[in-house]
């Protein structure tokens, strides 16, 4: 396999890789980096590539692990995942959020979510996978899968409302 | 899509038994401009999914790996020592010096053999006159003691 059928195989789901990572560490820079490292550790193992069934789901657990990884040893080291995307010019999507406070609000609701929601939920409602490629992904079993997504769901409902009665703008 | 419909799904949405194309429906109809008013806070819901979805990982990941790097450096020192090796013995195998140079060569180092044993001959008669310098020793000795 050559660099270019690599960068083929993993142009479908790169920017999958990249959201989920941004999910869970927030900064634009820690999930650049994260998702370098991730893509990095897939093309040290590329001639086991053929050998998985599902590259993409296999990817993605490989995220979730490295994020979980680094979010512990963050904690560990007693120190806070410092981000300042909103100095950064380049992200159109940030400002595009921003323009927007209520959306924004969103992102900010899911921040304050349990990982294991945050993380079925960027793959449902963002990533748009089905119930049985997340339980592959994260490990669960489908049923769980639900439980979690509607946990996740109701509690952003219940917060945007919240914000909303409080007129908070 | 009536709003019956989308009521249904919603609630449907949140106890998480909506199919991916449910979800989809929902999508369409909270980016549209008009949404009925009491469904209005989930608009931005919806939208920030929709926003969400667009963002791209856009830097470059190098993949040259280093591993390649070293097995390239790795051959190029075997090459440099291999040349080297043979240039390096190459004088000492070609040693065609031609029977003039040899004897003179060999007449020098006669010379030089004869002008060392000259120095170590005369050395030793200097060490010898040295031994009167024990007797000094010897004296003070008994002097002293």
């Amino acid at each position: 396999m050559n660099q270019a059928d690599f960068l083929n195989i993993i142009v479908p789901f790169k920017d999958k890789v990249f959201r989920l990572a941004k999910r869970l560490l927030v900064s634009n820079q820690e999930a650049e980096d994260a998702t370098q490292e991730v893509l990095l550790k897939l093309w040290s193992k590329k001639e086991q590539i053929g050998e998985y069934n599902n590259v993409e789901a296999f990817t993605m657990t490989m995220t979730k692990n490295f994020c979980l990884d680094r979010l512990k040893s963050k904690q560990a080291n007693n120190l806070k995942l410092v981000h300042s995307n909103y100095q950064d010019e380049n992200t159109s999507l940030q400002k595009q959020v921003e323009a927007e406070d209520s959306i924004s609000w969103v992102s900010k609701i899911m921040e304050t979510l349990p990982e294991q929601q945050k993380m079925v939920l960027q793959l449902r409602d963002i990533e748009q996978y089905e119930y049985k490629e997340i339980g592959e992904m994260l490990n669960m079993n489908p049923t769980a899968v639900r439980v979690a997504l509607s946990r996740a769901r109701k509690t952003v409902r219940e917060e945007l409302i919240k914000k909303h009665n409080y007129g908070v703008s | 899509m009536e709003l019956a419909n989308i009521e249904k799904l919603l609630e449907k949405y949140f106890e998480a038994k909506t199919t991916i194309l449910e979800e989809k429906t929902l999508q369409e109809y909270f980016s549209q401009e008009e949404v009925a008013p009491h469904l209005e806070d989930y608009k931005s819901l919806f939208q920030y999914f929709s926003i969400a979805k667009e963002e791209q990982f856009t830097k470059h990941v190098p993949l040259k790996t280093k591993r390649n790097y070293y097995k390239w450096i790795s051959v190029a020192a075997v090459a440099v020592l291999v040349l080297g090796v043979y240039f390096g013995n190459q004088p000492s195998k070609g040693g065609g010096i031609d029977p003039q140079e040899r004897i003179a060569a060999e007449r020098a180092y006669q010379e030089t053999k004869r002008a060392l044993a000259m120095i170590s001959q005369n050395l030793n008669k200097g060490k010898e006159k040295m031994l009167y310098l024990n007797e000094f020793e010897k004296t003070k000795n008994k002097i002293f003691n």
